[in-house]
This record gives structure tokens, sequence and C-alpha cells, in this order.
């Protein structure tokens, strides 16, 4: 067996060494939906990283008992019932974030992030590790999303969390907002711009080309 | 152990207790988070009430709006089909919503009626009316849902006393595409309609969303609001369901028994 991590790689190694948005390439639907504003891309995050890390716990707690023909099931009620629960208290304690939400926090459980921690970590690591490695890479997902939220509200609406910055000219300010950054393909864009940057700072995450593209025309 | 692990009898007992322990999370979590949801979801309605009727709900905190509320609104249960008032039935306890879906209490709606596609109407619905101290009406506020692109519309019309003017629309629940029609929760599209007039001269809903825009020059230019750009059907649910609560089948009978109340002539606004 492979030397175990330590609780300081698994937590900060998914936050730009790992980012499971930028090198792992999941997650990317949710994180198209929510970050259209700084205030959900928040909510989200935060429960994201609340069910990842749960999830792991309890999953890494139980993973001797698993028999590994149903372990996948197992796993994804774990996760359906986390998922619930934290949508049962976001309906309770933050009812207008819960509405603007709507779909996507049911839909963390089919966050690939979520099944494929617990699939790769937690069934092979001791509970309080796979936590650790859940916060971590809830971390990661924040910190993009984060990332996007900031970008997409302040320059698709000019506010962020629904303060003003920049004051619109609609409102008699100067900043005409960019629309396209409030509709979801911007998203895809930035997270495009982030992992070629990401890629450019730490370029071990620069990947070998899978194939080479055969010329259009044929050379003699 | 390892062998045994896998065993059907041990695979079945690990499913059920796992099904089991997570079983007993949810719904003790569903169970117990249940009433301050309820309440969340009333305090939601009653705060989109009073922002569709002019008052401003999203300045005010949460006892403001149950005060504000309980001071200056008043629930009815209106018979549809009649226009008479309800008052065996108490506005507060009474779900319109339920009643559509229970036939004993509900009406089918055949094909060419059902404009608004909502299937079933209900016999009795809850209206709200805002009322000045000394009980004259400022806002009658009427219920109102229809079908748009992927979901039933939830929400409230807000009409001034003369029973014509429009002094909000809005609506409080909804699954239309975010950024398409899901603008009908736009604040400056919800501001287009206030000053619109519902009825022409005869008394006829006459309510039209149009593409393109709304010509200000145009005498129908009050009875006209400007669709939701990229949600033709979003705007023709919005249009369909107003024509729908407006007409007959909706609140047409209430409407009329309660216009001689409130202007001893009829007025010949809108025109």
């Amino acid at each position: 067996m492979a030397k175990q991590a330590t609780t300081k790689e698994v937590l900060l190694d998914p936050i730009f060494n790992n980012n499971p948005i930028t090198l792992q390439i999941l997650g990317i639907c949710s994180a198209l939906a929510v970050t259209s504003n700084l205030n959900t891309a928040l909510v989200m995050a935060i429960a994201l990283t609340l069910v990842t890390a749960f999830s792991n716990l309890f999953i890494a707690m139980i993973r001797n008992q698993i028999p590994s023909s149903i372990r996948m099931i197992v796993q994804m009620v774990i996760i359906a019932s986390l998922v619930i629960v934290v949508d049962q208290v976001l309906r309770a304690y933050a009812f207008s974030l819960a509405k603007q939400l709507s779909v996507f926090v049911g839909l963390i459980i089919t966050n690939c992030i979520v099944m494929g921690r617990a699939e790769a970590f937690a069934m092979q690591n001791p509970p309080l590790l796979s936590f650790w490695d859940g916060i971590g890479n809830g971390l990661g997902y924040s910190l993009l999303l984060i990332a996007l939220g900031v970008v997409r509200e302040l320059f698709g609406a000019g506010k962020l969390l629904g303060i003003e910055i920049l004051p619109l000219v609609k409102d008699g300010g100067w900043y005409e907002p960019n629309g396209l950054l409030l509709l979801p393909p911007s998203a895809f864009f930035l997270i495009g711009l982030f992992i070629w940057g990401l890629r450019m700072w730490k370029k071990d995450q620069q990947e070998p080309a899978l194939f080479k593209l055969a010329p259009q025309v044929k050379e003699d | 152990m390892s062998s045994n692990k896998e065993s059907t009898a041990r695979t079945l007992i690990v499913a059920l207790a796992v099904s089991l322990v997570a079983s007993v999370f949810v719904a003790g979590s569903a169970i117990y988070l249940k009433p301050i949801q309820e309440q969340n979801r009333q305090l939601d309605k009653q705060r989109s009430i009073l922002a569709i009727a002019g008052v401003s709900g999203d300045k005010l905190s949460a006892q403001e709006v149950r005060d504000f509320f309980n001071a200056r609104i008043k629930a009815e249960v209106v018979d549809l089909s009649t226009g008479d008032i309800k008052s065996d039935l108490d506005p507060n306890t009474f779900d319109a919503l339920k009643a559509a879906r229970d036939p004993e209490t509900s009406v089918q709606l055949a094909g060419s009626d059902d404009i608004a596609l909502i299937k079933r109407r209900e016999q009795f619905t809850t209206i709200y009316r805002l009322e000045a101290e000394d009980g004259t009406l400022e806002a009658l506020i009427l219920p109102v849902r229809g079908y748009g692109l992927w979901s039933t519309l939830h929400g409230f019309l807000a009409l001034a006393p003369d029973l014509n003017t429009v002094i909000g629309l809005g609506f409080y629940q909804h699954a239309e595409t975010p950024g398409l029609g899901g603008e009908v929760d736009n604040p400056k599209w919800k501001a287009s309609w206030s000053g619109k007039t519902l009825f022409d001269a005869d008394g006829k809903p006459n309510i039209e969303i149009v593409k393109g825009g709304v010509n200000p020059a145009s005498p129908d230019a009050e009875h006209q609001i400007d669709a939701l750009a990229g949600a033709t059907l979003t705007s023709k649910g919005v249009d369909h369901l107003l024509q729908f609560w407006l007409g007959e089948q909706g609140f047409g009978a209430y409407l009329a028994k309660l216009r001689p109340q409130l202007s001893p002539q009829p007025s010949a606004e809108g025109a």
C-alpha cells in the first residue's frame, strides 16, 4: 500500500495541486449554474463541502462492513440522505437562498466530486483523514466557485453580494454590465481561462496530448 | 472474514441497516424542520402579497411583515362561480390549491375553457384586500396561476379600487428557465405592469403581451405589455393565465359583484 497521506496533504492539495474542477474536471455543471452571483455560489460551496466531508466520514467509518457488490448503492444512500438534510436545513433557515438554488442543492447528489471522493479516498482511508479530504476537496471546489461568482457578479451586474460596487449606466453610473457573464456559458469560458492560468503556473499539471491530430490533407 | 463479508446474508443486513439509519436521519430532519419551513413559506407568501400590492415587503423584517399583514390585509374566501363571499370558510386555514386537486371542491376544465392549462379550478379561493384604517379598499389581491413553459406559475395580481388598473403582478413560485422565462421575476418587467388597464369599455378582459415592444403612442398601449425576450411560451402563459382568471371561469363573477359596491357608476376608463 502506498504511503498514507497526511492531514495537511489531503486538506491543501485539492486547492491548487489537485483541484477537483480545474484538474479533475468534475462538478462543472453546478459550477456553471449557481455562480451568476456570489451569494448562491457561497451557499453552494458550503453545502457541497459539508456533504463531501460528512459522506467521506460516514463511508470511511463503515468501509470495512460494506460488501463490495453493493458499495456504490450504499455510498449513494449516504450521500443522498446528507443532501436531503442539507436541503431541509436550507429551506428552514435560508429560505430565499434555497429558492434561488432550487434544484441545484438536490443535484449535489449527482455531483461527481462527492461520489468520486467516496469511491477513490474514503473506501481506503480512515474516517478522520477522509473527513479532511472531503473538506479539502470542498475547499478546492469552493475556491473556483467563489472566483467565478466574484467575476460574474462584479462584471455582469456591477455588484458583490448584492451590494453595488460598479455603478451601472442605467442607474446613472458609468459601468455598462456585460450581460453575457450572467448566462451559464460565460462560466465555461472563465473556467477555461482559470485552467489555462493554473497550468501556466504549475507546469506539471499540463497533460501530454492523448493523440496527435492527423493532417487534414494527406501529405506525400 | 472477507468471504463472510461478501455473503448474501451479510449484504442484506448491511443494506437494511444503512437504509434504516439513513431514513431515520432524513425523516427526522424533515419532521423536525417542517414547522420552520412552513412558517417561511407563509412569510414568503405574505411578503410577495405585500410587494405586489406596492408595499415594499423586502425592507421589512419578518415580524413587521406579519404585523402589517394582520393589521391591514383582510383575507376572504370567495365562491368563484357565484362571486359570493363564503364567510363559513376560514381564509387562514383554507387551502385553495388543495381544493383544486380534490374533485369534490373543484371543477374540471374542458379543452377550450382551460386556456391557462391548470386542468382543474377550485370552487372557492382566497383573495386579499389591502384596506385603509377605515376599511376602504386600497388594493384587491387575487391569486392567479397558469402554465408557462416548464411549470405552473403561481402568483398574485393586485388591482386598484377601480378593479381595472393594475398595481402589480408577480409570481412567488415557478420553475421557468433562469435568465429567460425566469425573468418574470425581473423588477423592471414587473414594474411595466403597474398602471396598465385590464378591461375594455365593455368590461371584457383586454390585456395582451406583445412582442417587439409597446408603442406608447398607440391607443392600446395601456392594455399591452412587452413580452419577455427569448421566452415566448412563458409570456404566452402569463397572457393566458390573466385572460383566464379575469374571465368568467376565473374572477369574472366576483369582480362583477364587487364593482357596483365600489363605484356607483360603471367606470368608463380604459376605452
